[in-house]
Protein backbone atom coordinates (compact mmCIF):
# COMPACT_ATOMS: atom_id res chain seq x y z
CA UNK A 1 0.00 0.00 0.00
CA UNK A 2 1.10 3.73 -0.59
CA UNK A 3 0.49 7.07 0.69
CA UNK A 4 -0.29 8.27 -2.88
CA UNK A 5 -2.91 5.77 -3.62
CA UNK A 6 -4.71 6.17 -0.19
CA UNK A 7 -4.80 9.98 0.01
CA UNK A 8 -5.80 10.14 -3.39
CA UNK A 9 -8.25 7.58 -2.35
CA UNK A 10 -9.81 9.47 0.41
CA UNK A 11 -9.74 12.85 -1.74
CA UNK A 12 -11.90 10.88 -4.41
CA UNK A 13 -14.35 9.95 -1.89
CA UNK A 14 -14.32 12.99 -0.24
CA UNK A 15 -15.35 14.90 -3.43
CA UNK A 16 -17.56 12.77 -4.58
CA UNK A 17 -19.24 13.97 -0.63
CA UNK A 18 -19.19 17.71 -1.74
CA UNK A 19 -20.43 17.08 -4.81
CA UNK A 20 -23.47 15.97 -3.48
CA UNK A 21 -25.00 18.83 -1.35
CA UNK A 22 -27.90 17.31 -0.07
CA UNK A 23 -26.21 14.30 1.53
CA UNK A 24 -23.86 16.13 3.28
CA UNK A 25 -26.41 18.60 4.13
CA UNK A 26 -28.30 15.47 6.01
CA UNK A 27 -24.62 14.20 7.33
CA UNK A 28 -23.68 17.47 8.97
CA UNK A 29 -27.15 19.00 10.20
CA UNK A 30 -29.59 15.90 10.92
CA UNK A 31 -27.77 14.87 13.84
CA UNK A 32 -28.03 18.54 16.00
CA UNK A 33 -31.36 18.41 14.51
CA UNK A 34 -32.76 15.24 15.96
CA UNK A 35 -30.27 16.01 18.98
CA UNK A 36 -32.83 19.49 19.65
CA UNK A 37 -36.03 17.10 18.79
CA UNK A 38 -34.63 14.62 21.84
CA UNK A 39 -34.27 18.11 23.84
CA UNK A 40 -37.84 19.03 23.55
CA UNK A 41 -39.95 15.55 23.51
CA UNK A 42 -38.03 14.78 26.98
CA UNK A 43 -38.95 18.28 28.13
CA UNK A 44 -41.21 17.08 30.67
CA UNK A 45 -39.07 13.76 31.75
CA UNK A 46 -36.45 15.50 34.31
CA UNK A 47 -32.97 14.46 33.61
CA UNK A 48 -33.73 12.06 30.75
CA UNK A 49 -31.92 14.39 28.21
CA UNK A 50 -28.90 15.20 30.34
CA UNK A 51 -28.39 11.03 30.39
CA UNK A 52 -28.95 10.30 26.71
CA UNK A 53 -27.34 13.96 25.12
CA UNK A 54 -23.85 13.59 25.26
CA UNK A 55 -23.62 9.83 24.76
CA UNK A 56 -26.15 10.74 21.42
CA UNK A 57 -23.30 13.30 20.27
CA UNK A 58 -21.02 10.40 19.73
CA UNK A 59 -23.39 7.51 18.81
CA UNK A 60 -24.71 9.63 15.56
CA UNK A 61 -21.91 9.46 13.14
CA UNK A 62 -21.83 5.65 13.86
CA UNK A 63 -25.02 5.57 12.06
CA UNK A 64 -24.83 8.04 9.50
CA UNK A 65 -21.31 6.73 8.21
CA UNK A 66 -22.53 3.35 8.53
CA UNK A 67 -25.37 4.15 6.16
CA UNK A 68 -23.38 6.00 3.85
CA UNK A 69 -20.78 3.42 3.60
CA UNK A 70 -22.57 0.79 2.75
CA UNK A 71 -24.33 2.52 -0.02
CA UNK A 72 -20.63 3.81 -1.34
CA UNK A 73 -19.26 0.45 -1.42
CA UNK A 74 -22.50 -0.71 -3.03
CA UNK A 75 -22.07 1.48 -5.58
CA UNK A 76 -18.49 0.34 -6.33
CA UNK A 77 -19.78 -3.09 -6.08
CA UNK A 78 -22.02 -2.40 -8.77
CA UNK A 79 -21.01 -0.04 -10.75
CA UNK A 80 -17.47 -1.59 -11.75
CA UNK A 81 -15.36 0.97 -10.47
CA UNK A 82 -14.47 -1.81 -7.75
CA UNK A 83 -13.76 -3.95 -10.37
CA UNK A 84 -11.35 -1.84 -12.40
CA UNK A 85 -9.60 -0.70 -9.18
CA UNK A 86 -9.19 -4.33 -8.13
CA UNK A 87 -7.40 -5.19 -11.48
CA UNK A 88 -5.01 -1.72 -10.88
CA UNK A 89 -2.26 -2.11 -8.57
CA UNK A 90 -4.12 -0.47 -5.46
CA UNK A 91 -3.81 -2.10 -2.31
CA UNK A 92 -7.12 -3.50 -0.60
CA UNK A 93 -5.87 -1.26 2.05
CA UNK A 94 -5.34 1.48 0.33
CA UNK A 95 -9.14 1.66 -0.45
CA UNK A 96 -10.31 0.89 3.20
CA UNK A 97 -8.01 3.54 4.77
CA UNK A 98 -9.25 5.75 1.77
CA UNK A 99 -12.93 5.54 2.72
CA UNK A 100 -12.12 5.71 6.26
CA UNK A 101 -10.09 8.84 6.13
CA UNK A 102 -12.78 10.36 4.25
CA UNK A 103 -15.61 9.70 6.80
CA UNK A 104 -13.42 10.31 9.91
CA UNK A 105 -13.07 13.86 8.48
CA UNK A 106 -16.62 13.83 8.01
CA UNK A 107 -17.28 12.62 11.45
CA UNK A 108 -15.20 15.17 12.72
CA UNK A 109 -17.66 18.07 11.36
CA UNK A 110 -20.41 16.11 11.91
CA UNK A 111 -19.63 15.76 15.65
CA UNK A 112 -18.20 19.04 15.95
CA UNK A 113 -21.58 20.77 14.62
CA UNK A 114 -23.68 18.28 17.22
CA UNK A 115 -21.31 19.01 19.99
CA UNK A 116 -21.36 22.77 18.87
CA UNK A 117 -25.47 22.19 19.33
CA UNK A 118 -25.55 20.45 22.17
CA UNK A 119 -23.04 21.65 24.57
CA UNK A 120 -23.49 25.19 23.42
CA UNK A 121 -27.22 25.64 22.53
CA UNK A 122 -29.21 22.98 23.99
CA UNK A 123 -27.47 23.42 27.67
CA UNK A 124 -26.09 19.85 28.04
CA UNK A 125 -23.40 19.25 29.81
CA UNK A 126 -20.09 17.01 30.39
CA UNK A 127 -17.87 16.00 33.23
CA UNK A 128 -15.28 15.02 30.82
CA UNK A 129 -13.52 16.90 27.78
CA UNK A 130 -15.53 18.06 24.83
CA UNK A 131 -12.80 17.16 22.71
CA UNK A 132 -13.07 13.67 23.72
CA UNK A 133 -16.28 13.29 22.95
CA UNK A 134 -15.57 14.34 19.50
CA UNK A 135 -12.84 11.91 19.27
CA UNK A 136 -14.70 9.22 20.54
CA UNK A 137 -17.58 10.28 17.65
CA UNK A 138 -14.88 9.97 14.88
CA UNK A 139 -13.97 6.47 16.20
CA UNK A 140 -17.47 5.34 16.46
CA UNK A 141 -18.07 7.25 13.00
CA UNK A 142 -14.62 4.59 11.97
CA UNK A 143 -16.93 1.76 13.74
CA UNK A 144 -20.12 2.32 11.35
CA UNK A 145 -17.74 2.39 8.30
CA UNK A 146 -16.03 -0.43 8.94
CA UNK A 147 -19.09 -2.44 9.50
CA UNK A 148 -21.29 -0.76 6.76
CA UNK A 149 -18.74 -1.58 4.16
CA UNK A 150 -18.67 -5.42 5.61
CA UNK A 151 -21.73 -5.70 5.36
CA UNK A 152 -21.92 -4.03 1.61
CA UNK A 153 -20.59 -7.10 0.56
CA UNK A 154 -24.14 -8.73 1.52
CA UNK A 155 -26.63 -6.70 0.05
CA UNK A 156 -26.88 -6.72 -3.55
CA UNK A 157 -29.28 -3.85 -4.24
CA UNK A 158 -29.46 -0.38 -2.36
CA UNK A 159 -32.93 -1.47 -0.87
CA UNK A 160 -31.04 -4.09 0.72
CA UNK A 161 -28.33 -1.63 2.00
CA UNK A 162 -30.49 0.19 3.81
CA UNK A 163 -32.60 -2.57 5.05
CA UNK A 164 -29.04 -3.73 6.95
CA UNK A 165 -29.61 0.11 9.17
CA UNK A 166 -32.08 -1.04 11.19
CA UNK A 167 -31.28 -5.15 11.13
CA UNK A 168 -27.62 -3.55 12.82
CA UNK A 169 -27.58 -0.20 14.52
CA UNK A 170 -31.18 -0.69 16.20
CA UNK A 171 -30.47 -3.53 17.97
CA UNK A 172 -27.30 -2.17 19.03
CA UNK A 173 -28.67 0.88 20.58
CA UNK A 174 -31.42 -0.81 22.21
CA UNK A 175 -29.34 -3.24 24.14
CA UNK A 176 -26.06 -0.78 24.26
CA UNK A 177 -27.20 1.15 27.90
CA UNK A 178 -28.73 4.55 25.96
CA UNK A 179 -31.97 4.04 26.81
CA UNK A 180 -32.13 1.48 29.46
CA UNK A 181 -28.94 0.81 31.78
CA UNK A 182 -27.85 -3.02 31.05
CA UNK A 183 -27.69 -3.77 34.94
CA UNK A 184 -31.62 -3.57 34.59
CA UNK A 185 -32.25 -5.84 31.32
CA UNK A 186 -32.56 -9.44 31.42
CA UNK A 187 -29.32 -11.53 31.84
CA UNK A 188 -29.49 -13.48 27.96
CA UNK A 189 -29.91 -9.48 26.94
CA UNK A 190 -27.13 -8.29 29.16
CA UNK A 191 -24.76 -11.29 27.49
CA UNK A 192 -26.03 -10.05 24.07
CA UNK A 193 -24.84 -6.83 24.54
CA UNK A 194 -21.74 -7.52 26.26
CA UNK A 195 -21.33 -8.79 22.70
CA UNK A 196 -21.74 -5.61 20.62
CA UNK A 197 -19.25 -2.91 19.81
CA UNK A 198 -21.67 0.01 20.03
CA UNK A 199 -22.12 -1.37 24.54
CA UNK A 200 -18.21 -0.13 24.60
CA UNK A 201 -18.79 3.01 22.19
CA UNK A 202 -21.89 4.19 24.88
CA UNK A 203 -20.00 3.40 28.13
CA UNK A 204 -16.97 5.31 26.59
CA UNK A 205 -18.98 8.04 26.21
CA UNK A 206 -20.91 7.65 28.82
CA UNK A 207 -18.01 7.72 30.98
CA UNK A 208 -17.01 10.95 29.85
CA UNK A 209 -19.80 13.29 29.17
CA UNK A 210 -21.95 11.63 32.42
CA UNK A 211 -18.87 10.81 34.38
CA UNK A 212 -16.38 12.18 33.54
CA UNK A 213 -13.81 9.40 35.11
CA UNK A 214 -11.16 9.43 31.84
CA UNK A 215 -9.72 6.12 33.26
CA UNK A 216 -8.46 2.55 32.24
CA UNK A 217 -11.93 1.39 31.82
CA UNK A 218 -12.28 4.09 29.20
CA UNK A 219 -9.63 3.21 27.29
CA UNK A 220 -10.37 -0.46 27.83
CA UNK A 221 -13.78 0.56 26.22
CA UNK A 222 -11.54 2.22 23.27
CA UNK A 223 -9.76 -1.07 22.85
CA UNK A 224 -12.54 -2.82 22.27
CA UNK A 225 -14.01 -0.62 19.47
CA UNK A 226 -10.30 -0.43 18.09
CA UNK A 227 -10.18 -4.37 17.96
CA UNK A 228 -13.84 -4.45 16.35
CA UNK A 229 -12.96 -1.82 13.60
CA UNK A 230 -9.78 -3.79 13.20
CA UNK A 231 -11.83 -7.07 12.87
CA UNK A 232 -14.49 -5.35 10.39
CA UNK A 233 -11.72 -3.68 8.19
CA UNK A 234 -9.93 -7.68 7.90
CA UNK A 235 -13.36 -9.18 7.18
CA UNK A 236 -14.77 -6.55 5.17
CA UNK A 237 -11.29 -6.54 3.00
CA UNK A 238 -12.05 -10.41 2.35
CA UNK A 239 -15.00 -9.50 1.05
CA UNK A 240 -12.98 -7.53 -1.91
CA UNK A 241 -12.11 -10.05 -4.52
CA UNK A 242 -9.63 -9.65 -7.16
CA UNK A 243 -11.29 -12.60 -8.77
CA UNK A 244 -14.86 -12.97 -9.28
CA UNK A 245 -17.29 -15.84 -10.90
CA UNK B 1 5.59 -19.92 -32.44
CA UNK B 2 7.76 -18.21 -30.49
CA UNK B 3 6.97 -17.31 -26.86
CA UNK B 4 8.31 -14.43 -26.93
CA UNK B 5 6.15 -12.79 -29.42
CA UNK B 6 2.94 -13.73 -27.63
CA UNK B 7 1.61 -10.92 -25.35
CA UNK B 8 -1.08 -13.29 -24.50
CA UNK B 9 -1.39 -17.29 -24.62
CA UNK B 10 -3.58 -19.43 -23.25
CA UNK B 11 -4.09 -23.42 -22.79
CA UNK B 12 -7.11 -25.45 -22.65
CA UNK B 13 -9.32 -22.76 -20.29
CA UNK B 14 -11.80 -24.01 -19.02
CA UNK B 15 -14.14 -21.56 -16.99
CA UNK B 16 -17.99 -21.96 -16.01
CA UNK B 17 -19.89 -18.66 -15.06
CA UNK B 18 -23.07 -19.23 -12.98
CA UNK B 19 -23.28 -22.86 -13.89
CA UNK B 20 -22.31 -22.67 -17.72
CA UNK B 21 -19.49 -23.87 -19.25
CA UNK B 22 -18.77 -20.54 -20.50
CA UNK B 23 -15.31 -21.51 -21.94
CA UNK B 24 -14.53 -25.82 -22.54
CA UNK B 25 -10.90 -25.65 -22.76
CA UNK B 26 -9.92 -23.32 -25.27
CA UNK B 27 -6.92 -22.41 -26.67
CA UNK B 28 -5.67 -18.39 -28.15
CA UNK B 29 -2.45 -16.59 -29.16
CA UNK B 30 -2.65 -12.97 -28.87
CA UNK B 31 0.55 -12.03 -30.93
CA UNK B 32 2.60 -9.03 -29.09
CA UNK B 33 2.27 -5.65 -30.64
CA UNK B 34 -0.93 -6.41 -32.92
CA UNK B 35 -4.43 -5.34 -33.05
CA UNK B 36 -6.39 -8.57 -32.15
CA UNK B 37 -10.09 -8.26 -32.46
CA UNK B 38 -11.90 -10.55 -30.78
CA UNK B 39 -15.66 -11.46 -32.62
CA UNK B 40 -18.39 -13.57 -31.88
CA UNK B 41 -21.90 -13.07 -31.17
CA UNK B 42 -23.27 -12.19 -27.84
CA UNK B 43 -22.27 -14.82 -25.26
CA UNK B 44 -20.10 -16.80 -27.32
CA UNK B 45 -17.91 -16.17 -24.58
CA UNK B 46 -15.50 -12.94 -25.26
CA UNK B 47 -15.94 -11.38 -22.25
CA UNK B 48 -15.10 -14.07 -19.94
CA UNK B 49 -12.12 -14.63 -21.69
CA UNK B 50 -11.43 -10.83 -21.74
CA UNK B 51 -11.53 -11.44 -17.74
CA UNK B 52 -9.80 -14.47 -17.56
CA UNK B 53 -6.67 -12.60 -19.74
CA UNK B 54 -6.67 -9.42 -17.34
CA UNK B 55 -6.97 -11.77 -14.42
CA UNK B 56 -10.41 -11.28 -12.92
CA UNK B 57 -11.92 -14.24 -13.48
CA UNK B 58 -12.04 -17.54 -11.67
CA UNK B 59 -11.32 -20.43 -14.11
CA UNK B 60 -11.95 -23.84 -13.11
CA UNK B 61 -8.46 -25.03 -15.16
CA UNK B 62 -6.17 -24.34 -17.91
CA UNK B 63 -3.22 -21.86 -18.05
CA UNK B 64 -3.32 -17.99 -18.81
CA UNK B 65 0.20 -16.14 -19.33
CA UNK B 66 0.13 -12.56 -19.91
CA UNK B 67 3.33 -10.61 -21.08
CA UNK B 68 5.28 -13.68 -19.26
CA UNK B 69 3.42 -13.99 -15.76
CA UNK B 70 0.67 -15.57 -14.74
CA UNK B 71 -2.50 -13.53 -15.37
CA UNK B 72 -3.79 -11.60 -12.45
CA UNK B 73 -0.59 -11.49 -11.31
CA UNK B 74 0.29 -8.50 -8.94
CA UNK B 75 3.31 -7.46 -10.95
CA UNK B 76 0.78 -7.35 -14.54
CA UNK B 77 -1.80 -5.12 -12.31
CA UNK B 78 0.63 -2.23 -14.10
CA UNK B 79 1.24 -3.81 -17.47
CA UNK B 80 -2.15 -4.39 -18.46
CA UNK B 81 -5.52 -1.80 -18.95
CA UNK B 82 -9.02 -3.09 -19.09
CA UNK B 83 -11.69 -1.29 -20.21
CA UNK B 84 -15.73 -3.04 -19.10
CA UNK B 85 -18.35 -3.02 -21.43
CA UNK B 86 -20.11 -1.03 -19.00
CA UNK B 87 -18.00 2.02 -18.71
CA UNK B 88 -16.79 2.00 -14.94
CA UNK B 89 -15.88 5.54 -13.68
CA UNK B 90 -17.30 7.50 -11.20
CA UNK B 91 -20.66 9.16 -12.37
CA UNK B 92 -20.86 12.07 -9.58
CA UNK B 93 -17.24 12.99 -10.86
CA UNK B 94 -16.16 14.86 -13.74
CA UNK B 95 -14.31 13.62 -16.51
CA UNK B 96 -11.00 14.96 -15.30
CA UNK B 97 -11.99 14.39 -11.54
CA UNK B 98 -11.93 10.56 -12.47
CA UNK B 99 -8.93 10.61 -14.70
CA UNK B 100 -6.93 12.38 -12.07
CA UNK B 101 -7.93 9.80 -9.33
CA UNK B 102 -6.82 6.63 -11.20
CA UNK B 103 -3.57 8.29 -12.42
CA UNK B 104 -2.82 8.77 -8.79
CA UNK B 105 -3.62 5.23 -8.28
CA UNK B 106 -1.63 4.06 -11.49
CA UNK B 107 0.76 6.34 -10.50
CA UNK B 108 0.75 7.49 -14.39
CA UNK B 109 3.60 10.43 -15.07
CA UNK B 110 2.61 14.04 -14.97
CA UNK B 111 0.75 15.39 -18.29
CA UNK B 112 -0.66 11.94 -19.08
CA UNK B 113 -4.61 13.03 -17.72
CA UNK B 114 -4.60 15.37 -20.42
CA UNK B 115 -3.06 13.37 -23.17
CA UNK B 116 -5.44 10.36 -22.09
CA UNK B 117 -8.51 12.93 -22.65
CA UNK B 118 -6.89 13.92 -26.59
CA UNK B 119 -6.57 10.36 -27.45
CA UNK B 120 -10.65 9.45 -26.98
CA UNK B 121 -11.56 13.35 -28.20
CA UNK B 122 -13.31 14.33 -24.77
CA UNK B 123 -11.22 17.71 -24.95
CA UNK B 124 -14.76 19.80 -24.94
CA UNK B 125 -16.32 17.51 -21.81
CA UNK B 126 -13.18 17.32 -19.70
CA UNK B 127 -15.48 19.43 -16.54
CA UNK B 128 -18.56 17.78 -16.85
CA UNK B 129 -19.81 15.31 -14.81
CA UNK B 130 -19.96 11.60 -16.25
CA UNK B 131 -23.76 11.56 -15.76
CA UNK B 132 -24.40 13.84 -17.57
CA UNK B 133 -22.65 13.06 -20.45
CA UNK B 134 -24.11 10.42 -23.25
CA UNK B 135 -23.69 6.26 -23.31
CA UNK B 136 -20.45 6.45 -25.56
CA UNK B 137 -18.78 9.52 -24.23
CA UNK B 138 -18.46 7.85 -20.61
CA UNK B 139 -17.37 4.59 -22.24
CA UNK B 140 -14.45 6.89 -23.53
CA UNK B 141 -13.84 8.18 -20.22
CA UNK B 142 -13.69 4.17 -19.32
CA UNK B 143 -11.34 3.95 -22.32
CA UNK B 144 -9.01 6.96 -21.18
CA UNK B 145 -8.63 5.47 -17.85
CA UNK B 146 -7.08 2.23 -19.19
CA UNK B 147 -4.88 4.07 -21.23
CA UNK B 148 -3.66 6.31 -18.02
CA UNK B 149 -0.51 3.64 -17.02
CA UNK B 150 0.50 3.04 -20.48
CA UNK B 151 -0.13 -0.61 -19.74
CA UNK B 152 1.61 -2.94 -22.48
CA UNK B 153 -1.53 -4.94 -23.27
CA UNK B 154 -5.06 -3.16 -23.60
CA UNK B 155 -7.71 -5.41 -22.97
CA UNK B 156 -11.32 -3.63 -24.39
CA UNK B 157 -14.53 -4.94 -24.26
CA UNK B 158 -16.33 -3.37 -27.14
CA UNK B 159 -14.97 -0.44 -26.56
CA UNK B 160 -16.64 1.28 -29.82
CA UNK B 161 -20.64 0.27 -28.91
CA UNK B 162 -23.26 3.58 -29.66
CA UNK B 163 -19.99 5.67 -30.69
CA UNK B 164 -20.67 7.71 -34.36
CA UNK B 165 -18.34 6.49 -37.64
CA UNK B 166 -16.47 9.37 -37.31
CA UNK B 167 -15.50 8.17 -33.80
CA UNK B 168 -15.27 4.81 -34.58
CA UNK B 169 -12.51 5.27 -36.58
CA UNK B 170 -10.73 7.91 -35.17
CA UNK B 171 -10.67 5.49 -32.14
CA UNK B 172 -9.47 2.09 -34.27
CA UNK B 173 -6.72 5.07 -36.01
CA UNK B 174 -5.93 5.07 -32.18
CA UNK B 175 -5.66 1.69 -31.44
CA UNK B 176 -3.01 1.30 -34.47
CA UNK B 177 -0.47 4.48 -32.77
CA UNK B 178 -0.49 2.52 -29.88
CA UNK B 179 0.21 -0.95 -31.71
CA UNK B 180 3.01 0.73 -33.23
CA UNK B 181 4.09 1.92 -30.33
CA UNK B 182 5.08 -2.00 -29.46
CA UNK B 183 1.32 -2.09 -27.50
CA UNK B 184 -0.52 -4.80 -27.79
CA UNK B 185 -4.67 -4.34 -28.41
CA UNK B 186 -6.78 -7.46 -27.27
CA UNK B 187 -10.62 -5.97 -28.90
CA UNK B 188 -13.69 -7.38 -28.32
CA UNK B 189 -17.04 -6.72 -31.08
CA UNK B 190 -20.15 -7.96 -32.37
CA UNK B 191 -19.77 -5.97 -35.00
CA UNK B 192 -18.40 -7.69 -38.01
CA UNK B 193 -17.06 -4.38 -40.17
CA UNK B 194 -14.67 -3.64 -37.36
CA UNK B 195 -12.75 -7.17 -37.80
CA UNK B 196 -11.34 -5.28 -41.25
CA UNK B 197 -9.26 -3.10 -39.18
CA UNK B 198 -7.63 -6.10 -37.25
CA UNK B 199 -4.40 -7.28 -37.79
CA UNK B 200 -5.70 -10.61 -36.50
CA UNK B 201 -9.09 -11.91 -35.51
CA UNK B 202 -10.10 -14.49 -33.24
CA UNK B 203 -13.50 -15.76 -34.25
CA UNK B 204 -15.58 -17.65 -31.03
CA UNK B 205 -18.66 -19.36 -30.71
CA UNK B 206 -20.27 -20.83 -28.05
CA UNK B 207 -17.12 -20.80 -25.79
CA UNK B 208 -14.36 -22.40 -28.77
CA UNK B 209 -12.48 -20.20 -31.61
CA UNK B 210 -13.57 -21.14 -34.55
CA UNK B 211 -11.10 -19.17 -36.73
CA UNK B 212 -7.85 -17.15 -36.53
CA UNK B 213 -5.47 -15.33 -38.55
CA UNK B 214 -5.37 -12.17 -40.73
CA UNK B 215 -8.56 -10.88 -41.76
CA UNK B 216 -7.77 -11.57 -45.70
CA UNK B 217 -6.20 -15.19 -44.51
CA UNK B 218 -9.74 -16.03 -43.33
CA UNK B 219 -11.46 -14.68 -46.09
CA UNK B 220 -9.55 -16.66 -48.70
CA UNK B 221 -9.95 -20.22 -46.40
CA UNK B 222 -13.83 -19.69 -46.72
CA UNK B 223 -13.60 -18.02 -50.12
CA UNK B 224 -16.31 -15.52 -49.27
CA UNK B 225 -15.78 -11.05 -49.78
CA UNK B 226 -16.64 -10.29 -46.56
CA UNK B 227 -16.05 -11.35 -43.10
CA UNK B 228 -19.81 -11.80 -42.04
CA UNK B 229 -19.84 -14.48 -45.37
CA UNK B 230 -16.84 -15.78 -43.36
CA UNK B 231 -18.41 -16.07 -40.38
CA UNK B 232 -21.47 -17.40 -41.46
CA UNK B 233 -19.56 -20.19 -43.46
CA UNK B 234 -17.57 -21.09 -40.48
CA UNK B 235 -20.42 -21.05 -37.86
CA UNK B 236 -22.36 -23.51 -40.57
CA UNK B 237 -18.97 -26.05 -40.91
CA UNK B 238 -19.46 -28.97 -38.80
Amino acid sequence: MTARATLATAARVLRQLRRDHRTLGLILLVPAVLLTLFKYVFDSQEGTFDRIGGPLVGLFPFISMFLVTSIAMLRERTSGTLERLMSMPLAKLDLLLGYALAFALAATCQAGITAAVGFGLLGLDSEGAIWLVVLLAVANAVLGMALGLLLSAFATSEFQAVQFMPAVVIPQILLGGLLVPRGQMAPALEWASDALPLTYAYDALARTTLRGDVDGRLWLDVAVVAGCIAVALALGAATLRRRTP
Amino acid sequence: MDAAEQAVEVRGLRVRRGGNLVLPGIDVDVRAGSVTGLLGPGGSGKTTLMRAVVGVQIVESGRVRVLGDDAGSPALRRRVGYVTQAPSVYADLSVRENLRYFARVVDARRGRVEEAIEVVGLGGHADQIVRTLSGGESSRVSLATALLGEPELLVLDEPTVGLDPVLRRDLWQAFHELADGGVTLLVSSHVMDEAERCDELLLLREGRVVANGTPAAIRERTGSDDLEQAFLALADAP
